[in-house]
């Protein structure tokens, strides 16, 4: 326990001293919240439902932070513990090995929680954002989500021969999904057969699953989006468990 | 990396004299406790035809050894020749196909959780992360342990008291090395293994890494080293395996490793002109004599060569300049073994 608590510790200090990771994780959507906030304000909109862009955005925007920490910070973190034989050295200590997968998950699930945070904060004191929802709802919705992104991150990490390959491809994956999933852009602005296909995202799920929340729908609402994100981190941990290497 | 012929010269005296020397400087004037004779010692690692393959690649072609309290064994051997899988079946991070290994009495692989305090380890090739600093990482790898060393002394003792702030990226190869040193003993292991520990590093450094390893004897702990550097064996080791291509090609102490098996001793003086140098193949140790221009190589075998030639050249009383002796060493032993040069 002294083991996993003291790697964990040590593990959000390195993380918050990695320029890259710390600000795009919590610096990042600030960024976009006050960039967006500034051109469209926050006034409430027929058009999303009586509510106004910022509302609507932070939901979306905490959906980024949760792919770019399972599709690139996770999977980068592990492959290059991996290629720089920390993964390794570690197993030679009397640590277990889950304690050391846990205390990746630990660290990057508080530091989503933390941008996410700060993005929540912002928002509100900033532009006086809307939030109908509750609050366990939201904190169930965001917790499936990391973990269904984190277990896709850990099938990322398993497969990618290299650091390099898991940064490229968890790019490649990530990328689109900023544009498409509704995160960025609402989803209000599509389509209705454009709609349908950014389905196929996981990322389009968690930005449903979290607008719901936020503005207070039922459960029973997003049945779908919880399915999608629970069979995704089903299929992860069984893949990635098969898939992965110490080194 | 210069020559190894650079460092010939050396008889086997000398190297248990500097050896001496340098506990003396690392340790004050304490002098190492006398050592048990080997058969008090009980064997720390026991392996018994080990066999380990990748795909159709034979690593560890069935070897057998046993290493005793207390001493430092090394095995040595030129690149891929097996070294790095064998310590690696034998700290447990490898399972073997074939054989048994036991650590302590355990099966590394089997127990592995349990040994694991009781052992420390210095892997190849293996890093820390870029931003970590020195005091963190001791102190992290310190609560792995149920019972760790006062990881501050440590680094005192290791000459990394002045970078305990410093991250890992920032240090350099031998502090880097030192580091790892310091990993490998904070939980104050029984058995020490030290993987290529000095590979990468400039002399000055390798010897400072070669001070730190007779220290860590002195303490009463076991090392089980593996090296490519024949010199370093030779320095520190008390038995060397020579593995080749996945076999044991020898075992014993160097300096029985380089009587058994070494080429002939050389001794080398400067002599005038007139010095009739064919008259020294008349001493019963010598076997061949050369000459080139002035230098005189007298070939030989035994302890005896030396005195032999020393006593004919006073007798006869010929002025001779520069006289040294040339032994050979591992790499000497390596060559008749195996046909081949250590570096291809």
């Amino acid at each position: 326990m002294r083991g996993l608590s003291r790697l964990t510790l040590v593990e959000m200090k390195l993380f918050l001293r990695e320029p890259m990771m710390a600000f795009f994780t919590l610096a990042f959507p600030l960024v976009m919240l006050l960039c967006f906030g500034t051109v469209y304000g926050n006034e409430p909109s027929d058009y999303f439902g009586g509510y106004g862009m910022v509302d609507v955005s932070v939901p979306g925007y905490a959906a980024i932070v949760i792919g770019m920490t399972g599709f690139l910070s996770l999977a980068m973190g592990i492959t290059v513990y991996r290629e720089r034989g920390v993964l390794r050295r570690l197993r030679m200590t009397p640590l277990r090995p889950y304690a050391v997968l846990l205390s990746q998950v630990a660290v990057l699930f508080l530091m989503t929680a933390l941008g996410i945070g700060l993005l929540v904060v912002v928002a509100k004191l900033l532009y006086g954002m809307r939030f109908d929802g509750d609050v366990i709802g939201v904190l169930a919705a965001f917790t499936l989500s990391c973990l269904s992104f984190f277990s896709m991150g850990f099938v990322l990490a398993g497969v990618a021969p290299t650091a390099r390959t898991a940064q490229i491809v968890g790019m490649a994956l990530f990328y689109p999904m900023i544009f498409l999933s509704g995160a960025t852009m609402p989803l209000e602005a599509m389509s209705d057969a454009m709609r349908q296909y950014v389905k196929v995202l996981p990322l389009t799920h968690v930005v449903t699953l979290l607008r719901g929340m936020w503005v207070g729908d039922a459960w029973g609402q997003h049945l779908t989006e919880v399915a999608v994100l629970g069979v995704l981190l089903v299929v992860g941990l069984v893949v990635s468990a098969k898939t992965f290497r110490w080194e | 990396m210069g020559d190894p012929r650079e460092h010939r010269g050396g008889d086997t005296h000398t190297v248990t004299k500097r050896r001496s020397e340098v506990g003396a400087a690392v340790g004050g004037l304490r002098l190492a406790p006398a050592r048990r004779p080997a058969m008090d010692r009980k064997p720390v690692v026991e392996i018994e035809n080990l066999r380990k393959t990748y795909g159709s690649l034979v690593a560890v072609d069935g070897i057998s050894f046993a290493v005793q309290e207390g001493e430092i064994f090394g095995m040595v051997g030129p690149n891929g020749a097996g070294k790095t899988t064998t310590i690696e079946c034998i700290e447990g991070l490898r399972e073997q196909d074939g054989g048994s290994v036991r650590v302590l009495g355990s099966d590394p692989h089997r127990d592995g959780y349990a040994l694991r305090p009781r052992i420390g380890v210095q892997l190849q090739e293996s890093l820390l992360q870029d931003r970590i600093r020195v005091w963190e990482a001791l102190h992290l790898f310190a609560g792995f342990y149920p019972n760790s060393m006062d990881w501050d002394l440590l680094l005192e003792g290791l000459g990394l008291a002045e970078s305990r702030n410093v991250a890992f990226a920032k240090l350099s190869g031998g502090q880097k090395q030192r580091l790892f040193v310091a990993l490998a003993l904070v939980n104050d292991p029984e058995l020490v293994f030290l993987d290529e520990l000095t590979t990468g590093l400039d002399p000055h450094a390798r010897r400072a890494i070669w001070d730190l390893v007779i220290e860590i004897r002195k303490q009463g702990k076991t090392v089980f080293l593996t090296t490519h550097f024949m010199e370093e064996a030779e320095r520190l080791c008390d038995r060397v395996a020579i593995i080749d291509q996945g076999r044991i090609v020898a075992l014993d102490s160097p300096e029985n490793l380089i009587r058994r098996f070494g080429a002939e001793s050389r001794v080398v003086f400067t002599a005038e002109d007139g010095f009739e140098a064919q008259r020294l193949n008349g001493l019963t140790a010598v076997t061949r004599v050369e000459r080139i221009g002035e230098r005189v190589v007298v070939h030989g075998e035994g302890d005896e060569l030396i005195v032999q030639v020393v006593n004919a050249l006073s007798e006869g009383g010929v002025p001779i300049r520069g006289l040294r002796t040339e032994q050979s060493n591992l790499e000497d032993v390596f060559l008749a073994l195996t046909g081949r040069a250590m570096r291809e």
